[in-house]
């Protein structure tokens, strides 16, 4: 019997294909993206039947941790730095124009004041350790959160605010911050939640 | 890579000028395209938060006449215990007598249900407009415009949250959702008083 020659097949597969199809996700996925702000700590919003979508621009951000821990943010790089400026006046601090742009890229910050220089000397990594979560002092004594409140609007007339707190966190220190507030006849907030279904047969 | 060299012989076919493949391996470039994909995908927030809209009174001083007054019998007061505790009572202290507290919580059969029979003639009005919302016989605006006149109607319950030191942030966040549930349109958030808190003392529940 003769050999029966088995012919042998390329294994090559064409790839071509699936490259098309990867850039097409590719590209949906870059398009439709918008990043996630990195924030200074991590909170679990409660859940509520709302669904108004928060605005994307002109937001000032409080988050409220489980400890009560005030952190602050206002988007806009050119009205960071302005914010900081006003700050820097009020609490007689010359800040340099590295500080002022290092300042511009932190979309939340928890510091006290008086560290922000240190703080502001630190590689991007380290702000986000532990350490550096100490929270705006908003006490009665010291409430350097309502001058951060009151400079930012200076800023920027626009800004909503928007507070975003762990579910766990005692009423008081919420409290706290909504006095704070309107304190400087701030009257209208966006309490930030994660989405419930809202109940049905009603 | 995807390829599997099957020529075998391997070396050089010496003399025949070997044409070449106009081929390309597109491995590499669906690598990297796959990580491009996963970098996105974990990187991006399809959803956007959710928001809850509230305002608070202002803080400057309202002269007596300005104040809003609203009629005992329409109000409700719910206070915000600790342990996920919810009190609430009708009216005001008439003739020296205490209102009665209930205590509940933040269940369907909770707070909701109490708030659903006071505010029954609100509930009905706007089911009744999303029916007609349904069968299209209004527009959406007109929906949305006599939703919030059935809501903010003289008639219906004005409820006073008051929360007590003990209560948290979600506790808050739950009893403004179940005013939006019930279609309560005129709430306040206020200071809680030493009365509030003997009346909780008291009815040791």
């Amino acid at each position: 019997m003769p050999k029966v020659k088995v012919k042998r097949k390329s294994t090559w597969v064409d790839m071509t294909a699936m490259c098309d199809v990867a850039f097409l996700l590719l590209t949906f996925f870059m398009l439709t993206s918008n990043f996630t702000a990195k924030e200074a700590i991590q909170v679990d919003t409660p859940s509520s039947i709302s669904e108004i979508k928060i605005p994307e621009v002109n937001i000032m951000k409080i988050v409220v941790d489980k400890e009560g821990k005030v952190f602050f943010g206002i988007d806009g790089q050119e009205k960071r730095i302005s914010l900081l400026e006003k700050i820097g006046e009020a609490y007689k601090l010359d800040f340099t124009a590295e500080e002022k742009h290092q300042f511009s890229l932190v979309t939340s910050f928890g510091i006290p004041v008086e560290k922000m220089k240190a703080f502001l000397s630190l590689s991007s990594s380290d702000r986000d350790s532990k350490e550096n979560a100490l929270g705006i002092p908003s006490d009665s004594l010291n409430n350097q959160f309502k001058d951060w409140v009151k400079a930012a609007r200076q800023v920027n007339p626009d800004l909503k605010i928007a507070i975003k707190a762990d579910q766990s966190t005692p009423y008081p220190k919420i409290k706290n911050v909504m006095n704070t507030l309107q304190e400087l006849d701030e009257n209208r907030y966006n309490l930030i939640t994660s989405l419930e279904e809202a109940p049905e047969n009603l | 890579m995807a390829e599997v060299n099957t020529e075998g012989k391997g070396g050089k076919q010496k003399g025949k000028s070997k044409k070449m493949s106009t081929r390309v391996d597109f491995t590499p470039m669906v690598d990297l395209g796959f990580l491009l994909i996963t970098f996105f995908m974990l990187t991006t927030t399809m959803l956007k938060p959710q928001t809850m809209e509230i305002s608070m009174p202002s803080k400057d001083k309202v002269t007596e006449e300005e104040q809003t007054k609203i009629k005992a019998s329409k109000a409700i007061t719910i206070i915000l215990g600790k342990d996920n505790k919810v009190y609430y009572y009708f009216g005001t202290r008439e003739n020296n007598i205490d209102p009665k507290v209930e205590a509940t919580n933040f269940s369907n059969d909770g707070i909701r249900k109490v708030l659903l029979m006071r505010n029954a003639e609100v509930m009905q009005k706007i089911a009744e407009l999303k029916n007609q919302k349904a069968q299209n016989k209004i527009k959406e605006e007109d929906f949305k415009k006599k939703t919030s006149e059935a809501r903010s109607d003289k008639t219906a319950p004005v409820i006073l949250i008051k929360a007590t030191d003990e209560s948290s942030y979600r506790n808050l966040v739950d009893i403004l959702d179940e005013m939006q549930i019930c279609n309560i349109g005129r709430f306040a958030i206020v200071d809680i008083t030493p009365y509030d808190l003997d009346l909780v003392k008291k009815s040791n529940i």
